[in-house]
């Protein structure tokens, strides 16, 4: 969207120009009071997290964890890697880039219902009744937004979703909505065909009857509505909408990647990463294999997860990106250890793994250990608040920071949970 | 710019209004709120009048009668109202004009078809999702769906028989298809997998308020709900079976039929006088379980459909048809529709979420909803009635506008139960947008026919659809606030159409109309889109994009007026205050 004018100027240049005094067309200066950070120590702060979400509930047990002769061990064989740990032979791309990730085998949940489970693992509260809880993603482009120079510098949203759902805001805000594209970056109605000092003309014509509705006490989302204008404006007049245009990579990446949405999907994750937006969530579905697992593992959902995470892994190392990139794999909970008579298996949460690495997390471990069988974790156990305590301190965001929520409650970041050590041995 | 062609701002006389409140109020002093000879009415007033005082809370000012009537428009028939329709009622003098509207919304048969469809679209959503029957092959069929409602919320079919057709629902699932029954659609794809837990928990959430999904593999810490009820409640469903019916010669589903067939159980051998299934504890033991409904009764163990067609049994027990009804207490299926009409009016239930009533969440007015739930009951549980209740009562008649009471201590927002002492804001569903535009507009409306409309809509609504991926077919809506819903508004090409300054258009016969002084057609827009009449700010910035407009168009004074109404009527499009049910 480079479009030059006849002066010379970028569009965004002469959109800013001719804003003048129209509120909606001004970038926000103020960032409202529900964080208690530490601004100074965001300052220059230019990490981000990528989080590969599993929609479904992936069987870790099938990838990570393997325990191949038990019983419940199904049919897939372990295989060396780069790193310490033993991963599925159906994982070899992955193999090679062990050593930059590291596996969490003690992870130790509750939810094992889709909804809740999501819920939980994407805030690291379980649903309340009064409270909506932030997801990871608003929480940490919501922090690192707090440096203004990083902030001022990005026109399009912080936190960008590609090919799936995540979790909602909560109570941070529709600003801090996810935005989701799809993974082929395609934005609908992303072209204006009015002039652009008409459409000037009309954004403060807009903002006049805005004001007029706030102004009469009508509760927050006639604001809501004001910042999502403001955001929209931003994304409408920025060049930035570029990082999205995957198509624009040579054929070789592409290809390494691979030709699929969620190999798509990380490819942009890196493209906006690079572009300086904070989180990136990319949604790889399709695990809720309560039956025929193996045939699907093997021959549909690894072989994609395994292309587009071992390139992004790889492609981040080789720019230079992975030292200030922290990478999250996880679905809401994983799969019975049991195999079902359907040769599936059903919801489990209570003995599976994550995978995280990147923004100087130890890579090429594994952490705590399940029972032989996989139905138990017989090391410490984890949960979802110390998977995003470690990724947190990782970031570089101190885990001190406090949001208060509508009602006034202190929340920390991460729900208090704790760093996992070993990840930064 | 000569002085004719500015849009000046209208005189309102309301005095006439408030003078006749203050008499009403003088005559029962206790009363602000007018019951319409509505005992319903009077109860809920009551109800919550009480509870106000209790909470130390002033109620908000009533809206304004352009804020209800476009309010009662949206809620009943799913978009706003046009201009003679906005002025049919703010101009007319009857003193009980709110229930004549009211009934005419729901009564005329002028409006049968938009009541039905809104209901229809509101009832798709909740039985089979925003994408149900959108996947290639699906056995849903979405328009089979939409029939059977259609045709539900056109004769108004009392709700408990709606439920009866939609749990017990055999036939085809396909408009067109031998035996067609569009009610199959409910649990076409809820009974073949995973032994029919989604039908299972779908069934006890829409219908019973009772979410259960959690229980199905173990007792769940904040629910009451037992394992052993959940696969009790199952039971039900282990006869029915939704069989695919292939397009000749291919292996694409057409369509899906659902039977009922004996069930021989789980065990081995087989018992189908004692069919019994089995589900598995967290520590491995397994587990018998037999039809039970919720309450603890239970029937025939038999496995044939001859002897207990257990579905049908279910209806039977979920509408209470075969008990000595208790006067006193509602059912969970009385209690679960009210609380969902409630929370349609209002915008909370009395419960959050709605379909979450079991005792870890108790009711914010229990005994109300209790009453309610009994009225329904008197009432042979006609929507209409109850949808007429909610609709005159004083909670439902607040503006949405708080006072230095009830800003934070009534804001759900804000973690607080709803008091119902103001309106909360809501922004109207997506569908409700289309359907406004399209009156607001008069676009689309003769072009084409009811389906093709229907279609139409379809294909733009699934842009909203994010999907989660896991096999409960859990999914989102992004039409909900956020950048691409901006986006859309600014830029869409409904809104291109409905902006647009083409010949026949909207725009170009209003600036054509001669009927409607050029003084009044900015107070139309502003009528047409938010149901007021703009500020003396609003006209001054219309008039100066009126000049700015003529200018661009070299004087042309016709076509620099369609220019500027275009962008006023852009601006009120995409305004909160359009969007936002207030």
């Amino acid at each position: 969207m480079k479009t030059r004018l006849s002066n010379g100027m970028t569009r965004r240049h002469f959109m800013e120009h001719v804003a003048g005094s129209c509120a909606l067309t001004v970038p926000a200066l103020s960032l409202g009071q529900s964080i208690r950070a530490h601004a100074d120590e965001l300052r220059g702060n230019h990490k981000a997290a990528i989080l590969l979400w599993m929609g479904g509930g992936p069987s870790t047990m099938d990838i990570w964890d393997l325990k191949p002769g038990a019983a419940t061990g199904g049919p897939f064989q372990a295989i060396s890697t780069s790193g310490n740990e033993q991963i599925s032979e159906h994982m070899p791309m992955m193999a090679k880039q062990m050593h930059h990730m590291s596996i969490v085998r003690s992870m130790n949940t509750r939810e094992a219902d889709h909804q809740r489970g999501r819920y939980y693992m994407h805030t690291g509260y379980v649903p309340e009744r009064r409270v909506e809880h932030p997801s990871y993603g608003s929480v940490i482009s919501r922090v690192l937004m707090e440096d203004e120079a990083r902030s001022e510098g990005l026109q399009i949203p912080p936190f960008i979703t590609v090919g799936g759902g995540s979790v909602g805001p909560g109570f941070l805000g529709m600003a801090w909505a996810p935005f989701s594209v799809n993974s082929n970056g395609t934005v609908r109605n992303l072209k204006m065909s009015l002039d652009d000092r008409r459409l000037v003309q009309r954004m403060e014509t807009l903002d006049l009857i805005e004001k007029g509705f706030v102004s009469q006490r009508r509760g927050t989302a006639s604001e809501e509505h004001r910042k999502i204008l403001r955001k929209t404006w931003n994304l409408l007049s920025s060049d930035q909408m570029e990082a999205m245009k995957v198509a624009q990579e040579p054929e070789t990446v592409r290809e390494r990647y691979g030709n699929t949405n969620f190999g798509r999907g990380c490819l942009m994750a890196r493209r906006l990463v690079e572009a300086g937006v904070p989180c990136v969530e990319v949604g790889l579905g399709g695990w809720d294999n309560h039956s025929n697992i193996f045939a699907t593992l093997e021959n549909n959902k690894l072989p994609e997860l395994d292309r587009g995470m071992s390139a992004l892994v790889e492609d981040l190392e080789q720019r230079g990106l992975l030292e200030d990139t922290a990478i999250i794999w996880m679905g809401e909970f994983s799969r019975t250890p049991r195999i079902n008579g359907n040769t599936g298996r059903d919801h489990f949460a209570r003995a599976w793994s994550v995978v995280v690495g990147g923004a100087g997390i130890q890579g090429g471990t594994a952490v705590g250990a399940t029972s032989d069988d996989g139905t138990e974790v017989v090391t410490d156990p984890y949960t979802s608040q110390d998977v995003m305590a470690s990724v947190v301190k990782a970031l570089g965001i101190p885990l001190e920071t406090t949001f208060t929520t509508p009602t006034g409650r202190p929340m920390k970041i991460a729900n208090g949970g704790k760093v996992i050590e070993e990840l930064f041995a | 710019m000569s002085r004719e062609i500015r849009f000046t701002v209208p005189l309102v006389v309301t005095a006439l209004i408030s003078l006749l409140t203050v008499a009403d109020a003088a005559k029962r002093p206790s009363a602000r709120w007018a019951s319409y000879d509505l005992p319903q009415v009077a109860t809920i007033n009551g109800r919550m009048i009480d509870s106000w005082k209790e909470w130390e809370i002033k109620p908000s000012q009533d809206a304004t009668e352009g804020e209800w009537c476009r309010r009662v428009y949206l809620d009943v028939i799913g978009r706003i109202p046009t201009v003679p329709e906005l002025y049919a009622f703010t101009k007319s003098k009857d003193k009980s004009k709110k229930r004549t509207l009211v009934n005419r919304l729901l009564y005329d048969e002028r409006y049968t078809e938009e009541y039905a469809r809104n209901w229809t679209t509101v009832w798709t959503n909740v039985l089979i999702g925003r994408s149900g029957g959108t996947e290639r092959n699906s056995l849903t069929s979405r328009e089979g769906m939409q029939k059977y409602l259609r045709d539900c919320f056109a004769r108004n079919k009392p709700y408990d028989r709606m439920v009866r057709d939609l749990v017990t629902a055999v036939g085809s699932s396909k408009p067109g298809a031998e035996n067609f029954n569009g009610a199959t659609n409910f649990l076409a794809m809820k009974v073949n997998e995973e032994k029919g837990t989604l039908a299972t928990a779908a069934t006890a959430r829409i219908f019973l308020g009772l979410q259960v999904q959690c229980t199905q593999c173990h007792n769940h810490p904040f629910n009451e709900w037992k394992q052993q009820k959940f696969w009790e409640f199952n039971a039900f469903f282990r006869q029915t079976r939704a069989l695919r019916r292939f397009r000749p010669g291919t292996r694409d589903v057409n369509s899906a039929e659902l039977v009922d067939e004996d069930f021989g159980g789980e065990g081995t051998p087989q018992t189908p006088s004692e069919a019994e299934i089995y589900y598995e504890q967290r520590n491995a033991v397994m587990l018998a379980a037999y039809p039970v409904f919720v309450d603890g009764r239970a029937i025939a163990r038999s496995g044939f459909v001859e002897d207990a067609n257990r579905r049908s049994l279910l209806a039977d027990l979920m509408t209470s048809t075969n008990r000595t009804v208790d006067t006193k207490t509602a059912t969970y299926l009385e209690l679960a529709a009210v609380n969902r009409l409630w929370g349609h009016f209002l915008g909370y239930g009395f419960t959050t979420p709605i379909d979450d009533m079991g005792p870890h969440n108790s009711p914010t007015h229990p005994e109300l909803l209790n009453h309610l739930g009994l009225q329904f009951r008197e009432a042979s549980y006609d929507l209409k009635q109850l949808a007429e209740w909610i609709t005159l009562s004083a909670p439902y008649g607040l503006s949405s506008q708080s006072n230095s009471t009830n800003a934070t201590l009534d804001d759900p927002l804000l973690g607080e139960d709803p008091k119902f002492s103001r309106f909360y804001l809501r922004q109207m569903r997506a569908e409700e947008l289309y359907e406004s535009l399209v009156a607001a507009t008069q676009a689309d409306k003769n072009a084409a026919s009811y389906e093709e409309q229907e279609k139409e809509k379809n294909k733009w609504l699934q842009q909203f659809t994010v999907a989660f991926g896991n096999d409960e077919g859990e999914e989102a809506t992004i039409f909900n606030g956020t950048i691409p819903q901006a986006l859309m508004m600014f830029n869409g090409d409904l809104i291109k159409k409905a902006t647009s300054a083409d010949k026949g258009g909207f725009l170009s016969n209003l600036a054509n109309n001669r009927r409607i002084p050029n003084s009044r057609k900015i107070d139309f827009l502003f009528q047409a889109g938010l149901g007021r009449t703009p500020t003396d700010q609003e006209i001054e910035r219309a008039n100066r994009l009126l000049m700015l407009r003529v200018q661009d168009e070299k004087g042309d004074i016709n076509k620099g007026t369609i220019a500027a109404m275009q962008d006023v009527w852009w601006a009120i499009l995409n305004s909160n205050e359009f969007i936002i049910n207030h």
